[in-house]
């Protein structure tokens, strides 16, 4: 296969095995979640769940003064390689034309300096993140193969992202194509690993803040 | 004919000045050449040295399935060029769209050049192979395989010229219904049959030559870039050697890079100022043509430096973005006007059905659960005591 071959690959029937298994996956698990049912509660309802469903997903990215101080690396960390993500992944010119051929429409992109700084930034706190979690003894303790794993398809297609920007030790066809197959990589793990929290976040931290507001308290 | 003969014993250096091409001129080539190979200043004495006395070297040219561009963008040229001397002074012993001979006398000059040149002429090949059905192209009732074939044994070395020959290009496209395939793989699949069963073998001085450690230099482009041929020729008249090639037989010093990383738009992509459509502020302002298809980033060619026709523009410096058409499989990599970073095949479809058939299966397993759960509170009984003490 040459690399242009392979190039067409990733970006053919590769990306729709990944598709398939992204998409059906992730709805699959939501669905699989949303069936498990709740007992009807018997107790009089004494606030609104939506309301405080809805600020929960909101106050809970806030962390508070004493969360923060016990874990402030972990919460730095945390928020600078989301936010590297989130404008590596979606301010990015080539990533956003995906986008608008998904969802048909798109949004401003930034300089590819800046998103280059972004991955840079991303790239070495993900490693620090990692450092963090093998000396931690209590997070190492807890950790399982899966979040090695989460972590490795992370942080790869920022790396190969990066090295096929700015085309380093192989052919551009060749990098482009490493850095799609990581995608399709994390795409294909997403339904079945933690990746999933992108979508469980918001039904977990939302049924927490509805809980309080059935019972009448602050969430 | 003995005319003929005084033609080709002459050197380069003699063709020239009856040409009338002034000294400086041709040093001014000399240059550019070196320079654009990216051999050392040091080097143009011996260059214009070598060429000067280079006497002309045979060259066999068959076409197969092939449209004549490369032909056309090889020999077309506006001016008197020293690229077109070059051109003119090899003795293009055979060249079936250019010569004047045709059917028999044609391949009987193909015939003699290769007795005369065995083992030395060069090979020039435009054109895919195909071999499904020796049918489907034929020159003088004579298969594209045989021809190739019986004219590689005797080569010096074999140039693929546009990206037919070099990967097999718009035949070899999906589904290629000729079975084309390129030199390259050509030699690769046939490279060490023996000769002996090809029926016009017996011509040449050794029969049953392989052709399979032939050096291949791949010139591709649809159509190829004129000086990069030139560069070739002038690089195996000085030095007697093809020039460094990279990883698919390509000239490094002109294949080296990639078009987007040379090209004059670059800092527009970087900017992230794209040109929409083609007709838009940004199109007119010249910004990045990425999101209009460009295959510059994926493409090595060297389009963006030597440029065409006689170094005017090039399609991106026109308004078009670059098609990849120096790459393998080019035709088969999506719409010409799909951006690189979308996928060739329709996603939002794919997404639709996998949304749809996973949403029935969620439903259906989730109704299962629910009756699993309500079976087994069905079947729940409680344990008495009197059912404790029956142990």
């Amino acid at each position: 296969m040459s690399e242009i071959e392979f190039l067409n690959w990733v970006r053919g029937p590769a990306f729709e095995i990944a598709t398939v298994i992204f998409v059906a996956g992730v709805i699959i698990r939501i669905l699989e979640i949303f069936f498990l049912g709740r007992k009807p509660n018997l107790a009089e309802a004494k606030g609104s769940e939506l309301s405080s469903g809805l600020h929960t997903i909101v106050s809970r990215s806030i962390p508070d003064r004493h969360t923060f101080k016990r874990s402030t690396f972990k919460i730095v960390s945390g928020y600078i390689f989301h936010l590297g993500l989130l404008v590596t992944i979606f301010f990015y010119t080539p990533h956003i034309l995906l986008f608008k051929e998904i969802f048909g429409f798109s949004w401003p992109s930034l300089p590819s300096t800046i998103v280059d700084a972004f991955a840079v930034v991303s790239i070495i706190t993900l490693v620090a993140v990692l450092i963090h979690r093998l000396r931690d003894r209590v997070l190492k303790f807890l950790s399982t193969p899966g979040d090695y794993l989460v972590w490795l398809l992370t942080i790869l297609p920022l790396i190969t992202g990066y090295i096929a920007f700015h085309r380093v030790g192989m052919t551009a066809p060749t990098l482009l194509a490493i850095h799609i197959l990581s995608v399709e990589l994390l795409l294909i793990a997403f339904p079945f690993t933690k990746l999933m929290h992108a979508f469980t976040l918001l039904i977990a931290r939302w049924y927490n803040g509805a809980i309080s507001g059935y019972r009448g308290v602050q969430s | 004919m003995i005319e003929k003969k005084n033609l080709k014993d002459r050197t380069l250096g003699e063709a020239m000045q009856s040409q009338g091409i002034s000294r400086r001129s041709f040093l001014k080539f000399c240059a550019a050449t070196a320079s654009m190979m990216a051999l050392p200043p040091s080097m143009i004495p011996a260059i214009a040295e070598a060429l000067e006395k280079a006497r002309k070297p045979s060259v066999i040219w068959l076409s197969f399935q092939e449209c004549t561009g490369c032909t056309e963008s090889l020999t077309r040229s506006h001016t008197a060029t020293i690229e077109n001397l070059i051109f003119d002074s090899i003795s293009l012993d055979y060249h079936h769209t250019l010569q004047a001979a045709s059917g028999e006398a044609a391949e009987e000059a193909r015939e003699a050049a290769m007795k005369e040149n065995w083992g030395e002429y060069l090979l020039v090949v435009d054109g895919s192979i195909p071999t499904k059905d020796m049918g489907y192209s034929t020159i003088a009732g004579i298969s594209n395989l045989d021809m190739f074939l019986q004219t590689a044994a005797g080569a010096a070395a074999i140039i693929s010229v546009g990206t037919c020959a070099a990967f097999g290009g718009i035949p070899h496209a999906h589904p290629n219904p000729t079975g084309a395939y390129s030199v390259y793989d050509i030699i690769k699949m046939y490279g060490n049959s023996e000769l002996d069963g090809i029926s016009s073998a017996s011509i040449t001085n050794n029969s049953g030559g392989s052709v399979i450690n032939k050096p291949i230099i791949t010139v591709p482009g649809c159509p190829p870039i004129p000086v990069v041929i030139t560069g070739v020729l002038t690089h195996y008249l000085t030095f007697g050697t093809i020039p460094e090639l990279d990883h698919l037989g390509r000239p490094k010093a002109f294949y080296g890079q990639s078009i987007h990383d040379r090209c004059y738009r670059r800092p527009f992509y970087d900017k992230g100022l794209f040109a929409e459509t083609f007709d838009d502020e940004g199109a007119k302002k010249g910004w990045c043509l990425y999101k209009l298809g460009c295959k510059g980033p994926t493409t090595y060619n060297a389009c963006a430096t030597t440029k065409w026709n006689n170094g005017t523009s090039f399609p991106i410096e026109s308004g078009h973005p670059c098609l990849g058409c120096s790459e393998p499989h080019f035709w088969d990599g999506g719409g010409f006007y799909k951006a690189l970073s979308i996928p060739t095949i329709d996603i939002p479809t794919t997404a639709v059905y996998a949304a749809a058939g996973a949403a029935a299966a969620g439903v259906a397993l989730g109704a299962l659960n629910k009756s699993k759960k309500s079976n087994a509170d069905k079947k729940h009984t409680n344990t008495t005591i009197d059912d404790l003490e029956k142990e």
